[in-house]
């Protein structure tokens, strides 16, 4: 399984790609690149990831969150390389017979992706450029 | 001993480039590394403590020894999703 793409992403795809018969609901979690941060102007951002690494920590947050809600099915793609505003970045699916225990592990995924996964962003806007978290 | 030195995000701007071979003595860990970083780059020059290390891609304590042949990486705060 691959979880990193360079190409926009298809939501509903990944939907159908989880979908059981057995399921009774499914949540789709996207993140999408907005037009600020901390109240700069945002008009792209650039993703750069260790992708070795990036994909061994996804599949590691998607094996434990399976542990955690054996009954949700769970697919995650990540887009690198350069995006504009309304684009997506992320994509998130987790389907299960019932809606809590999917809500449950969306949650779980995204907030963990964002604390582990080596990808970092560069959003450019009218002011330049720069890097989210450290600037040096 | 060498290892191979990888570079993301703001530290690959930093460097101007995207990895390099380091000969290292036996007993250097990652934070020797960084603080070999910190002197040959001004603007990380205010960064006492690494960011995260990973060595052969998953996360390890800055004071890991490192062995010949491993693949390090500083690993900025993240900042995917």
């Amino acid at each position: 399984m691959t979880y990193l793409t360079d190409s926009p992403i298809d939501a509903q795809d990944l939907v159908r790609t989880v979908m059981r018969r057995s399921d009774g609901a499914y949540v789709l979690f996207e993140g999408v690149v907005r037009d600020h941060h901390e109240g700069k102007a945002v008009e792209s951002i650039f993703y750069d990831c260790y992708r070795t690494m990036a994909e061994k920590e996804i599949d590691a947050i998607v094996k434990d969150v399976s542990r955690e809600q054996p009954d949700v099915a769970i697919a995650v793609v990540h887009r690198l390389g350069h995006l504009v505003v309304g684009e997506s970045s992320i994509a998130i699916v987790c389907a299960s017979p019932h809606r809590a225990e999917a809500f449950a592990a969306c949650r779980a995924i995204i907030d963990r992706i964002k604390k582990t996964v080596p990808i970092w962003k560069k959003e450019r806007g009218p002011g330049g450029e720069e890097w989210v978290g450290w600037q040096c | 001993m060498k290892v191979r030195l990888l570079y993301f995000a703001v530290l690959r701007d930093i460097a101007g480039r995207d990895a390099e071979e380091l000969s290292i003595a036996p007993g250097t860990t990652a934070r020797d590394v960084w603080q070999t970083l910190r002197h040959s780059h001004s603007k990380l020059a205010a960064y006492l403590e690494p960011p995260m290390s990973a060595i052969n891609e998953s996360y390890a304590s800055p004071d890991t020894v490192l062995r010949d042949g491993d693949e390090l990486a500083f690993i900025p705060p993240v900042a995917g999703g």
